[in-house]
């Protein structure tokens, strides 16, 4: 048997089953990582006591005979789910103080499955970022280093920077992310771990503290595809909390991973070969291709003429609607409040000291495209160009049933070394917005490594509500990678 | 042109004013737009306040789809196009009362069209008056600055209800066309039980939009007035500020596009925020919302389903009891006013139900300071009252007395009438020796009046009806009267 701190979730639930081992075991196994890979950063809150509480739940359960399908299994919940009782800061220091009186619909549903909360991780302030390096709680480190520099720090990707560092760390089993551009599936990739980002409205969006209300989307990230088809049927369903989670059947997705893929056709966007797509990645992707090919898949080039206009598209509407998401944030109600002479000079000296200077710089530009004179030229072109996108994605399922692309253009960057230009950083959301603004599935699993041995993803890109076929062909790929490389800083050191 | 328009008459002509009436008008509705919290009027502050009132992080709204039956059934009330899509809307802006940082409410497309309702005026006319639009949206929250000698302090219990914002077109001419466009929306939607239509509890405010121009000139610049609960100050506020932009206009000046507030101790206007401090709301569709999809099934049940309106009810007054048009508005300005006649007058005159229930009844309700709904006479027992006049028992002088004793002890009219012995004499073997008491009394005056002084005729009735205790029928005290004098 593996490490405790090594085991798949779907393989922790079959020793659990057995009696090899109780939930609290695995709890304390997880939490005494934690304390290893402290340094990493990726836990804003560790909530050591709760957790064993919830796993001696649920070995009772295990011993009662009624264990749910996540029972006993410790996970790390990104600290923008609200949880009841437990500071939720959205690594921000405008939440300083904030104790949710409420659970999150999705993370509730994951307690209601058995599944044990290790903590809260870190992630980019208010989602908003690619690198982790925008949390008020400081920059998370990616568990894996180059080979050619050991010694340089890396950036584990956002803005789940800190759920996909927990789990290739080995400090959480999987852990729950948020999607809004990439924040599930492009952290996952630079971890060498799986993001899922399901279809908008699989899983209600109560309870997480909003970003970007029509992209948001909450996510597994974990170890093996199984393990996300496993996650995503605890978190996924409607809920009449949220008008825009949908009133779809949840499939048995674990079900849906038969490893055939015979027949499916899988389609290859051209536009995808960009600029700045370095070339290990653009070889990544081919071998992919051939796997595919090998599997039984027919590849097909597909064109999706609007790709490039899909990063500018998503940095108005997203921004846009934080602007206004974020307008709650008024040190009036809770979290903090620096004073002021006046009602506005306390607004301006709470929000001034509150939010960091990546939202700050989104705050202003969605107040400015739906500004009077401007929402026309940008945020209504904007819509129009998402709406074009999605027609798009929905001519090109006319002719396949699955899209692969790579998750990221590159490999993780130096936490001291990060692109100057805001818009270089945004470079790295370029093939995971469009699944966001269209609103489709998408899985990024971990395919090889690069020259300097760091992790890279592909992504496959679904129809909407068809999570099944995205997982199906994201196994194939899992098994072909046959990805066993694990992060120099994963607890107990390399496997 | 009515003759109800406003012409004001400055020194260098006529000036027409213009009003167009933005009416916010809350929802009955036990629960808030998009949260399940209360709605009641005096609980103690924040305590009716959800998450979502709160926007608390990660909060979302959700429809409450019986304030939207609710705007439909106004809509329809209006005569207003039913959107079977309309979108919400975020207006966003900062203020202590609004929690969220905005509010949600429909800019471009709102749940009813244009509509248009008819208003009557002093002189018996009427006009049509245009409704623009009618958009759901949440009310804001409450800061109160006299709690505490340095801070504000916040009041969400009003934070989320529902209202009903309804913009009229500017096709009103005067405060008095102002004031019965408002009573006649608000008598509508209390026949609809849409809105309770308290202006003193803030469930039913007005904003005007006064603007003044030479008659058949395009339209001037106007000023939106806001702050206004009565129907009074709303006519008073109108009235000051045309005044106020006639003047400016004609000594020299224009007018600035500005939001002002009245001020009800001075009955004068004032500049609350100019046109270049004027918000930019950002509105866009609120990504927490679907749009709202409304069947035409759901319509058709909800029409079904209207109560007789105003208008159709008056009509039918009008017909079937005889009474006056202007009778008839007044029984129909307020449901329970129908309602209460239409029982009296269930198999009765009309028309004398009318007559007691507009004179005398809102004649002692007024002077107790008390409304129709606790009226002391009940519809039935007016109604009996009214069967003894008609069977000739009592005669109408006699009823007031009664009526007077009914509206004390809430007693019904015939057990007055016996208890007391009010029941008129229509015996001619009783009415008849006092005529003859009266006429022997009184030889000197038969006389006079046998000579031709017709007049005494007059003295002669007064004092027999005196002699009967006001008893004698009064008809037949004439008649026996007349055969005695001039047999």
């Amino acid at each position: 048997m593996d490490k405790l701190t090594d085991l798949s979730l779907t393989a922790a639930r079959r020793h659990l089953a057995a009696g090899d081992f109780t939930a609290v075991e695995l709890t304390e196994a997880h939490l005494a990582a934690i304390q290893e890979t402290a340094g990493l950063n990726a836990y804003i809150t560790v909530t050591a006591d709760a957790a064993l509480a919830m796993a001696a739940a649920a070995d009772q359960r295990e011993a009662a005979g009624n264990a749910p399908a996540m029972n006993g299994l410790p996970i790390g919940v990104k600290d923008l789910f609200c949880t009841n009782g437990v500071a939720t800061t959205a690594a921000s220091h405008i939440l300083d103080g904030f104790v949710p009186t409420y659970e999150s619909t999705v993370s509730q549903q994951l307690w209601d499955h058995g599944a044990v909360m290790l903590g809260k991780t870190n992630l980019d302030e208010f989602a908003m970022g690619s690198s982790n390096l925008s949390s008020y709680y400081g920059a998370v480190e990616n568990p894996w280093r180059r080979t050619d520099k050991p010694e340089e720090k890396l950036v584990p990707g956002g803005s789940s920077g800190g759920s996909a560092a927990a789990v290739a760390a080995g400090s959480a089993m999987a852990s729950i992310g948020t999607d809004t551009g990439g924040s599930v599936r492009q952290p996952a990739a630079l971890n060498g771990v799986v993001g899922l980002k399901p279809t908008y409205g699989r899983c209600s969006r109560w309870g997480i503290i909003a970003f970007a209300s029509s992209l948001d989307q909450a996510g597994p990230i974990t170890q093996t595809v199984a393990d996300a088809a496993l996650m995503l049927g605890c978190m996924a369903g409607h809920d009449a909390k949220d008008s825009t989670s949908a009133a779809q059947p949840v499939p048995d997705f674990s079900a849906a991973l038969s490893g055939d893929i015979r027949g499916l056709k899988i389609g290859i966007p051209t536009e995808y070969r960009v600029a700045g797509l370095s070339a290990e990645v653009e070889k990544l992707w081919n071998t992919g291709i051939d796997w595919l090919t090998s599997a039984g898949a027919e590849v097909v080039d597909i064109s999706l003429p609007l790709t490039s206009y899909a990063l500018p598209t998503y940095y108005i509407i997203a921004p846009a609607e934080a602007s206004s998401n974020l307008a709650r944030y008024d040190g009036v109600r809770y979290g903090l409040r620096v004073d002021g002479d006046s009602l506005e000079e306390m607004y301006e000296n709470t929000r001034a000291a509150g939010f960091g200077d990546e939202v700050q710089r989104r705050i202003l530009v969605g107040t400015y495209v739906l500004s009077a004179g401007y929402y026309d030229a940008y945020y209504r072109k904007a819509q129009r160009v998402r709406q074009l996108i999605r027609n798009d994605f929905i001519d090109a399922f006319k002719g396949v049933d699955a899209i692969l692309t790579p998750t990221t253009p590159s490999a993780a960057f130096g936490i001291d070394s990060p692109p100057l230009d805001p818009v270089e950083m945004y470079l790295l959301d370029i093939f995971t917005v469009t699944l966001n603004l269209a609103g489709l599935p998408g899985i990024s699993v971990p395919a090889g490594l690069s020259q300097h041995g760091l992790p890279l993803g592909l992504q496959v890109i679904g129809r909407p509500w068809d999570e099944a076929t995205v997982l199906r062909v994201g196994e194939v790929l899992e098994t072909a990678a046959g990805f066993s490389h694990r992060a120099g800083q994963r607890a107990g050191g390399k496997r | 042109m009515t003759g109800s328009a406003m012409i004001i008459t400055g020194a260098t002509g006529d000036w027409e004013v213009v009003i167009g009436l933005e009416v916010h008008a809350q929802v009955l509705s036990a629960a808030k737009l998009f949260s399940g919290a209360a709605t009641s009027f005096g609980a103690a502050p924040n305590q009716q306040v959800s998450l979502v009132d709160a926007a608390m992080p990660g909060m979302l709204p959700v429809i409450n789809k019986h304030c939207v039956a609710q705007a439909v059934r106004t809509g329809l009330g209006i005569n207003a196009k039913i959107n079977l899509v309309s979108v919400f809307d975020r207006k966003n802006y900062f203020y202590a009362d609004l929690p969220q940082g905005y509010q949600i409410s429909q800019f471009t497309q709102p749940i009813v069209g244009e509509g248009e309702i008819e208003i009557l005026l002093a002189d018996g006319s009427s006009k049509s008056i245009g409704i623009e639009r009618l958009h759901l949206e949440q009310d804001a929250g409450k800061l109160m600055h006299d709690q505490h000698p340095a801070k504000s302090v916040v009041d969400l219990n009003r934070s989320g209800v529902a209202l009903m914002e309804i913009v009229s077109k500017p096709d009103l001419r005067s405060p008095e066309e102002a004031g019965a466009y408002v009573t006649k929306l608000r008598s509508i939607m209390r026949y609809l039980q849409t809105c309770d239509g308290n202006m003193e509890q803030g469930s039913l405010r007005a904003d005007a939009n006064v603007s003044v121009r030479r008659p058949g000139d395009p339209l001037g610049t106007r000023c939106e007035i806001k702050n206004v609960n009565s129907i009074k100050f709303l006519m008073q506020a109108i009235d000051y500020e045309a005044r106020r932009q006639v003047e400016l206009i004609e000594d020299g000046g224009s007018v600035d596009q500005e939001t002002r507030l009245f001020d009800a101790n001075s009955g004068t206007t004032r500049t609350m925020r100019s046109k270049e401090d004027a918000h930019d709301y950002r509105y866009f569709p609120d990504p927490d919302l679907l749009p709202l999809v409304i069947t035409p099934e759901q319509v058709a049940a909800i029409k079904a389903d209207l109560p007789e309106l105003p208008d159709v009810k008056k009509a039918r007054l009008v017909t079937d009891y005889g009474v006056s048009e202007i009778d008839a508005t007044i029984l129909t300005e307020e449901r329970e006013t129908a309602r209460f006649y239409e029982i009296a007058s269930h198999g009765r005159d009309g028309k004398l139900v009318a007559n007691w229930l507009i004179s005398e009844l809102f004649g002692l309700l007024n002077k107790a300071g008390r409304s129709l709904a606790d009226s002391p006479v009940l519809p039935e027992n007016l109604g009996g009252l009214i069967d003894l006049i008609s069977d000739g028992t009592i005669s109408g002088r006699i009823a007031k007395d009664v009526f007077a004793e009914m509206f004390e002890s809430g007693e019904e009219a015939a057990a007055i009438v016996d208890a007391k012995g009010l029941k008129q004499v229509s015996d001619s073997a009783a009415i008849e020796p006092l005529i003859n008491a009266v006429i022997a009394a009184n030889a000197d005056k038969l006389a006079e009046y046998k000579a031709g002084k017709d007049k005494l005729f007059g003295f002669f009735v007064g004092q027999v009806m005196k002699q009967s205790g006001g008893k004698a029928n009064p008809q037949m005290v004439n008649q026996l009267l007349r055969q005695k004098l001039d047999a």
